[in-house]
């Protein structure tokens, strides 16, 4: 996967990707894809190219378990986040909806670079800047899901866990 | 090398040994889903046709974030809800009847030593009472209706010990707002966190909600406190549910261990728009407010208005503050009634909303003004929080609100402490 980066700070919250004040009012994901970042970066959602990625610093996605935050992200184009940590709820929704997410340094990602996520080499190639990081694998059960697109479509063809 | 609470209760629940790292598959005792997240585990679970739901017994919806519905399309949300809780013969909390949070251990649901999930990030709360609780997707929560069962990574657990004593007009919120401070934003980021100490078997259970609700704004996964005699009496007033208490075993590894000595804590403040900055109430003090906020599933309980209305009573709220109370559920409200607390509060000036999250989280009631500092015993201060982008959250006990009501600016309670 290849795309340009969108480049953040430190615990973005999820009340940042998409405020509460939307998520609770639709299921319409299109409609809340609007609003993304909305009251950090107004505009940022009609910036995006479909394929996009956000670098983050430490923290991405801490707050409330807003399943609607990783679905806002990706209704509006976003293909996956690398970031420096993540937190836990928003580490595992965003997978279950088969957004990607990559724990690595994102000091040396600026807003506009290129970038290539390789998730099965593990590997992070920056075109832009011309680096490369390598990055830990998540969980089996972790690439299972995303390889499937998330959790949905997972369980649509196992019906269970049990192969964890 | 012993365990911790986190991993023999995982233990238990695999049948088999754990170590931190494990990832299990495991059967939850509770799924719980919230009128914000739970429309979309009902999509989830259609697109995965589902066609039944495991122990629907064990299954509990609530409409109280955005209850009494502000909107038809989220009347229309919460219908969906009502009618596949119908279908399937799920319970559901109706619109007044309270926070989940609140409901899911006051209403005598969770025991200690249970595996809880629920689609809401304070699901962490229900560790007051030793059990193993924690917040999950919308997805998931379908998948856990569906089968369940959801996997688990076994956290590591940070220890927690809490020494000394609490001083006059400092209390347990302003004990985790130091903690969260001191940890950071992801100081316990994947791992659980366990409560121990002369100040931690001092508390209420209640006041032990307080504390392990916020564990989640310092990125842990759940926090436990070791059920004790007080633990036991308050969970059998509300069940007859059989129990069997998890303790950690003396010996348990421990990621850290950290020490921290409450006797000359402060009343503690958290600066907007993050929940890790509280300083000591000096640094606070004289902040002018415009709105007072007092409820959520931190800081909506029968101790919680005790100690608001210890000051309200007989003074009045500054004529530019704009007090609102909330209680967590029903049976607060009504004891707060019956003990002449709501009246002390009403006639002070403030206003009662239906239990429920109220103005926590910015869908309806009580949304702050362009530029007004809101001053609020929820958990989170995140920008746009309270539903305004343009307004300041600070975060602080009951007491500290209540007084600054009063004031019209942020004030020390112990001045209004006798
Ligand atoms: S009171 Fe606030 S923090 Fe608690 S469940 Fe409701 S919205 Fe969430």
């Amino acid at each position: 996967m290849t795309g340009r980066i969108h480049k953040f700070g430190d615990d973005i919250n999820t009340d940042y990707i998409i405020s509460g004040k939307y998520k609770f009012k639709t299921l319409d994901m299109q409609e809340l894809a609007k609003h993304v970042m909305e009251d950090i970066d107004p505009g940022f959602a009609s910036r995006v190219q479909p394929g996009d990625f956000i670098a983050a610093g430490k923290n991405f996605g801490c707050g409330s378990s807003r399943e609607q935050a990783p679905r806002a992200l990706l209704a509006c184009g976003i293909r996956g986040i690398l970031a420096k940590s993540f937190a836990r709820i928003f580490f595992r929704n965003a997978i279950n909806c088969g957004l990607f997410v990559v724990e690595c340094d994102t000091d040396r990602f600026e807003t506009g670079d290129e970038v290539t996520v390789d998730l099965g080499e593990g590997r992070v190639i920056n075109h832009t800047r011309g680096f490369e990081l390598s990055v830990a694998p998540l969980p089996q059960v972790m690439i299972d899901i995303l390889k499937e697109g998330g959790l949905v479509n997972y369980f649509k063809k196992y019906g269970s866990f049990e192969r964890v | 090398m012993g365990k911790t609470m986190a991993e023999k209760i995982f233990e238990r629940k695999v049948g088999k040994p754990v170590r931190p790292g494990d990832i299990v598959v495991a059967p939850v005792d509770w799924a719980m889903g919230q009128d914000g997240t739970t429309p979309l585990a009902i999509q989830s679970f259609e697109e995965m046709h589902g066609k039944s739901v495991f122990r629907p017994e064990r299954i509990v919806f609530v409409i109280d974030h955005n209850a009494p519905s502000p909107l038809e399309s989220v009347s229309r949300l919460h219908d969906l809800m009502r009618s596949f809780a119908k279908r399937f013969g799920i319970r559901v909390f109706e619109v007044g009847e309270g926070v989940c949070h609140e409901l899911m251990m006051s209403r005598g649901l969770v025991v200690p030593g249970d595996l809880v999930v629920g689609a809401d990030s304070h699901t962490c709360t229900y560790g007051a009472i030793g059990a193993f609780s924690t917040g999950i997707g919308s997805t998931e929560l379908a998948v856990v209706m569906m089968t369940g069962k959801l996997w688990f990574k076994v956290p590591e657990t940070i220890c927690i010990r809490l020494l000394g004593e609490l001083p006059k007009g400092v209390y347990a919120k302003d004990v985790i707002l130091h903690l969260a401070a001191l940890l950071g934003a992801d100081g316990a980021t994947y791992q659980a966190i366990e409560f121990h100490g002369p100040v931690v078997e001092s508390l209420s259970v209640e006041e032990r909600a307080t504390i392990t609700n916020m564990v989640v704004e310092v990125g842990a996964k759940a926090g436990l406190v070791p059920p004790d005699a007080k633990t036991l009496s308050w969970v059998r007033e509300r069940t007859d549910r059989p129990f069997e208490v998890v303790l950690p075993d003396p010996d348990a590894a421990y990621a850290k261990v950290l020490e921290i000595d409450c006797s000359s804590l402060e009343p503690q403040v958290a600066f907007p728009h993050r929940v890790d900055t509280a300083r000591g109430i000096r640094e606070a003090e004289g902040i002018p407010i415009q709105e007072a906020f007092i409820g959520t599933c931190t800081n909506g309980r029968i101790p919680d208005l005790e100690v608001a209305a210890q000051i309200l009573r007989g003074r009045k709220v500054h004529p530019e503050v704009r007090l609102i109370v909330a209680p967590a559920s029903r049976e607060v409200f009504l004891f707060a009634l019956e003990k002449g607390w709501v009246e002390d509060i009403v006639k002070a000036g403030g206003v009662f909303v239906p239990p429920g999250c109220g103005p926590c989280v910015g869908t309806h009631q009580g949304i702050p003004g362009d530029g007004w500092n809101v001053i609020s015993t929820a958990n989170r201060n995140f920008r746009g929080r309270m539903g305004n982008r343009e307004a300041s959250i600070y975060l602080a006990s009951p007491a500290t609100v209540a007084a600054s009501a009063i004031e019209g600016k942020i004030t020390d309670p112990r001045t209004y402490l006798g």
